[in-house]
Order: C-alpha cells, then structure tokens, then sequence
C-alpha cells in the first residue's frame, strides 16, 4: 500500500529523518511512537507531500509521491498535529470545501458529508463558525475532513492530543471503527495509546527507526529479559560470589539495604531462563535467609524508553564521528 | 481550482476586507469624479484614471496580504498541498478570486463614463480604453501582492513589503533620475551589480571557485562590451528600471490609446509574479 524506501530529510546541519524505510499493508491500524522531535511530523508530512525530502522516495498505491502527486494524494486522507481548518468557514461550508478539493463528485458530495459528520458526530455543529468550537471538536472536524471521500490511507499525527478522556476513548474507537475499510496510520508519543489501538508499532527515535513489530511481540521481546531483585541476609562479597555461580546469570548489583547485614540484590538474567530456584536453594545451602524475591518484567514502556535510548546513544556517537569527518574533510 | 476560488471570494465577502477594498477604490474614483467632472465639467474620464494610479498602493496590500501568508500561519496550506491538488491550480484559485474582488468596483467604475454622456460629447472608446487599462494596470498589482504574501507567514510583513515594493515602482521615474545617465557610470554600475551577485551566489552555494567565475566572466564582458561600444551603456540603469515603472506602462491608455505594448507589459507582470509564487510555495517544500 505505502512503500518508504530510505527516505532522510535534512534541515542545514540537523537531520530529522535519518534513513527510515518500512512497508505499509492493508487493513491495518499503524502506530508510530516516538519521544518528540523524533522525526514522526516529519515522517508524515513527507508521505502525504507537504514536505518533499532530501533523499529516498514514497510510494502510495504504486504512485510516487513526487512523480505523481494528484494521483498519490487521492489515496490518502491527512489530519496533520494541529487541524487545518479555516475559521471563518462554519463546519458544513468546511466540508463541503474540503469535499471539492478531494474532487469528490456532485451526486455523492452531501450524501457523504452527511455520513461523515454522522460519523464523527459532529452533525449537531454542522451551522456553527469553527472559530467558535472547542478544541475537541476542532479535532472532530479536522478528522471528518480526513476520512472524507473515504481514501484508502487515513494518516492522523496525534489525533487524540489536547482531548478530555471521554473523547479521547471516542476518538479511539472511531479509529478502530476505520480499519474496517482503511488503513490507517497514527503518530503518539503515548505508549498506551498505540497499544490500545494499533495493529503494528514502528518506534521512531531520532529519525531512525528502532524497531517495527506487533505491541505482543514487542512485549514478548521485553519479557525474555527478566531482572530478579532480592533482598538477601549474610555476607555481601560471599553473596555475590555464590550468585555469580548461577548459571544464566548476567549481572549482579549488590547495594546495602539500610538494616544491618541485609543487601538488595539486582540479578539481570538472561533471556527465557527462570532461575528463581537456582538462587532459592543456593542460599539456603549457605543458609543466607532470602527476605524478599521479586521478578520483574519489563513493560512496553521501558523498552521503549530503552529503545529510544539506545537510539539516542548512537545518534551522538554518530554526530561526532560526522564531526570528525567533517573536520578532516575540511582539512584536505 | 473552482473550490479554492470559491472559497476565496466567500472569505474575502464575508469579512471586511472585501467590502474596504471596494469601497476605498469607489470613494477615490468617486471623489475625483466629482471633482473633475460633475465639478469642472472635464469631459475626459481618462483623465480621472491617470489621477487615481496611487490608490492601488494602499488598497492592493490590504487586499492581498492574507492571501497566502495567513495560510501558512493557520497551517491551512497544509490542507491544500496534500489535497489533489496542483500548487498552479492554487495559485491561480486565489489570484482570480483577487481579480474578481477587483473586477466588481471596476464594473460601477464602468457606468461613470456613460453618465457622463447624458451631458455632452464624451469618447467613450478612449474612456473605456483608459478603464481597461487600469484594470490590467491592478491586475498587475496585485499579482505583486500576492508573491510578496507567499514570501511570509506574516500578514503585517506582507503588507509593508508589498507596499514599499509598490511604492518604489511607483516613484521609478524620480528614483531612476538619481542615476547618472552617463556610460562609464552606468557600466561601473552593472559591474558592482555583479559583484553583488557574485556574492549572492557564493553565501547560497558556498562554492568560491562558481561564483568567482561567475564575477569574472561578468565583468569581463561588460569591460569588452565598453571598449567595444561605450554608447551602448548610456542611459542602461534608466532603460532597466524602466522595466519596473509599472504605472508608467498605463500612460498611453490614460490617453486613451489602446496600448498593445502595455496590456502584453501588464499580462507579463501577471504571468511573472504568478510563476514566482508557485516557485516560491515549491521551494518551501524543499527545505
């Protein structure tokens, strides 16, 4: 359906979009996430053409974006991060506006404004200035705007920001609702958000991306690697000694608890290996009391800090290698 | 392209700005109207026309300055360029919807001349010529408007530019007598203009080797072109800013002479400016 294939998008020195490329299929809810400034506005206004970029190329349903612009942009229906909407239009004026732009024909034009705005529930609003409409519904005009014509691709950069919780979950179940006859493509700097409604994750951090799976896999991928904490009785260096003996165990961190002779004990195993009972019975031969034992796995959230993280790590490694280059470039 | 010029006329219709702009230009035409010919019985409504050129420096900006400045401000451009779309067929919308606001005072101005017939013997050929150049003379206009307001997000900004732009083409008579009509003069002139080109280019392309050829084979042309005929360069720096005297272009029609010259001056400016914008929306996109 969408094909991005190494797409960079720089501005001056910064470089927003760092070499991304990923497919986009049918029927499914997509999710961006990435901390802010990762590259995600960017990402999507280059799709739908706002933008053009540096290098690397987008198809939509087979047209290039650049090549054949009319033809992609028919495909796709676009909600950018803040609604673009005309304030001295009332809602159905809008529409009926945005329905002309789309080239929707005559015939079908109000009946599916009409559908639309049932849709979204925006009907009631329909004589109203949008200048005078709270922000919620200014997102719900926004959306209509988008799903208008009904394109096969609906891109929404945030759509639920700045909602109160009730219309966030409404927002949300329309955007389920959507699959049905499009994909869609949503960015959110909210983990919850995109596990709730997305199909497939692609996590964005500094314009690259980290990693692209369904929310379980990813969930999964985080729970293979477990960290044990324990709070253990004894002697500190005989405790981690005896510890280390364990096998599939990766690491220990040994810190004092406060109360004398107790030790908090962080354990990081390795991926798929349980190893409560190794550590169990191994202290109670040396007869070190275990006081507390606690498993912890890791949730989406962290390994999405993790991964953002990571990406971060790279991408200053990266600027000062550039910079090297670039200093030695300058030199020759 | 219907649906941009449709809204576009709304917009303007709907809000003030429409109505000021049709009423600044009827009020002025109408003060010298009377002035001249209800009051000193003048039968030459030319002649009233040739007075009014300056309205469009006050009356184009406010009409053209939110025209794709507040588009960009709002976000709204964002809505349109990913929309099927073309940025001509954009362009076009809003400058004929301009052109339209304007065509409705021209209209009124369009019975003057017949009410003046109802008194005496008018031309009413050399009246209505005079009219049509005026409207080509504000078409012009506000082509210029509308590519200064895509140069900014800022509606303020748009309008001073495009008012200081008018400004100096309208006063291009006095500001090119500043210049010595002399040839070295004006080779000197066009010599320091390369210069600054040169520098242009270098700040933009960062390449010393490209702008330095461009600075010397610049120079090294006007340099033979002197030796080989110096009278070539007398009066150039007139002869180019002649080019901009855009009120100049509307004489002959003030006198009543269908100037074939002036409406393929004043089309050109229209087709110039028009292109300049869609430029100037494009390469936005790029960087």
């Amino acid at each position: 359906m969408i094909e991005v294939n190494n797409l960079v998008k720089r501005y001056g020195d910064h470089t927003a979009v760092d070499h991304l490329s990923f497919k986009i299929e049918k029927g499914k809810i997509y999710g961006f996430l990435g901390p802010n400034g990762a590259g995600k506005s960017t990402t999507m206004n280059i799709i739908t053409g706002y933008i053009a970029s540096t290098e690397g190329t987008v198809s939509i349903d087979g047209h290039d974006i650049l090549e054949e612009p009319e033809k992609a942009k028919k495909c796709i229906g676009y909600l950018p991060e803040q609604p673009p909407l005309y304030f001295d239009m009332t809602v159905l004026e809008y529409m009926r506006f945005a329905a002309d732009l789309k080239k929707i024909p005559k015939d079908k034009k109000n009946e599916m404004i009409e559908e639309v705005m049932d849709t979204v529930k925006i009907t009631d609003m329909k004589n109203r200035l949008i200048k005078n409409l709270s922000k919620g519904y200014r997102q719900r005009v926004g959306l209509a705007q988008a799903i208008l014509g009904y394109p096969e691709v609906i891109i929404l950069d945030e759509p639920t920001v700045g909602l109160d919780p009730k219309q966030i979950i409404e927002i949300r179940d329309l955007i389920k609702n959507l699959k049905q006859k499009h994909t869609v493509i949503l960015s959110s700097h909210i983990l919850s958000e995109v596990s709730a409604v997305c199909d497939y994750v692609l996590i964005i951090s500094h314009g690259k991306l980290v990693a692209s799976d369904t929310p379980e896999n990813l969930s999964k991928l985080a729970a293979g690697s477990n960290n044990l904490s324990l709070v253990v009785k004894g002697d500190k260096e005989k405790i981690r000694i005896l510890l280390g003996e364990i096998s599939g165990v990766r690491d220990i961190s040994i810190e004092g608890s406060g109360e004398e002779g107790e030790w908090n004990v962080k354990l990081t195993t390795e991926e798929h290996t349980d190893i409560r009972e190794d550590v169990f019975f191994k202290m109670a031969e040396n007869r070190y009391p275990i006081l507390e034992m606690q498993s912890k796995k890791v949730s989406l959230e962290e390994i999405f800090l993790e991964l953002t993280e990571d990406g971060a790590g790279q991408k200053k490694e990266k600027d000062a290698e550039q910079e090297s280059d670039d200093k030695e470039g300058g030199e020759s | 392209m219907t649906a941009i010029y449709k809204r576009e006329l709304r917009s303007y219709l709907t809000s003030m700005i429409g109505y000021i702009f049709i009423f600044f230009i009827l009020l002025l035409t109408g003060i010298y109207f009377s002035a001249y010919q209800l009051g000193a019985a003048y039968p030459k409504f030319e002649y009233t026309l040739s007075a009014l050129t300056f309205v469009f420096l006050i009356s184009v900006p406010i009409l053209t300055m939110r025209i794709l400045a507040e588009e960009r401000k709002q976000k709204t451009d964002q809505l349109l360029l990913t929309s099927p779309v073309s940025v001509e067929k954009i362009v076009m919308g809003k400058y004929l919807a301009l052109v339209t606001i304007f065509a409705i005072p021209m209209a009124i101005i369009c019975f003057y001349p017949l009410l003046m017939t109802k008194f005496g013997t008018v031309s009413l050929g050399m009246a209505y010529t005079a009219i049509l150049g005026f409207f080509l003379l504000g078409c012009a206009n506000l082509a210029i408007g509308v590519f200064i307001s895509s140069l900014t997000e800022s509606q303020v900004i748009a309008a001073v530019l495009t008012f200081i732009l008018l400004f100096a083409f309208y006063m291009m008579n006095g500001i090119s007598s500043f210049f010595s009509e002399g040839a070295l003069s004006t080779c000197i002139t066009f010599g320091l203009l390369i210069l600054a080109a040169a520098i242009i280019i270098y700040t933009m392309i960062k390449n010393l080797l490209i702008s330095a050829v461009v600075c010397v084979a610049g120079e090294a042309v006007l340099a033979v072109l002197y030796i080989v005929n110096s009278e070539f360069f007398a009066g150039g720096i007139q002869k180019v800013l002649q080019v901009f005297n855009i009120s100049g272009h509307f004489d002959n029609f003030a006198n009543g002479i269908f100037d074939i010259k002036g409406v393929v001056y004043f089309l050109s400016v229209v087709a110039v400016c028009v292109f300049l914008t869609i430029q100037s929306i494009v390469k936005r996109r790029w960087n």
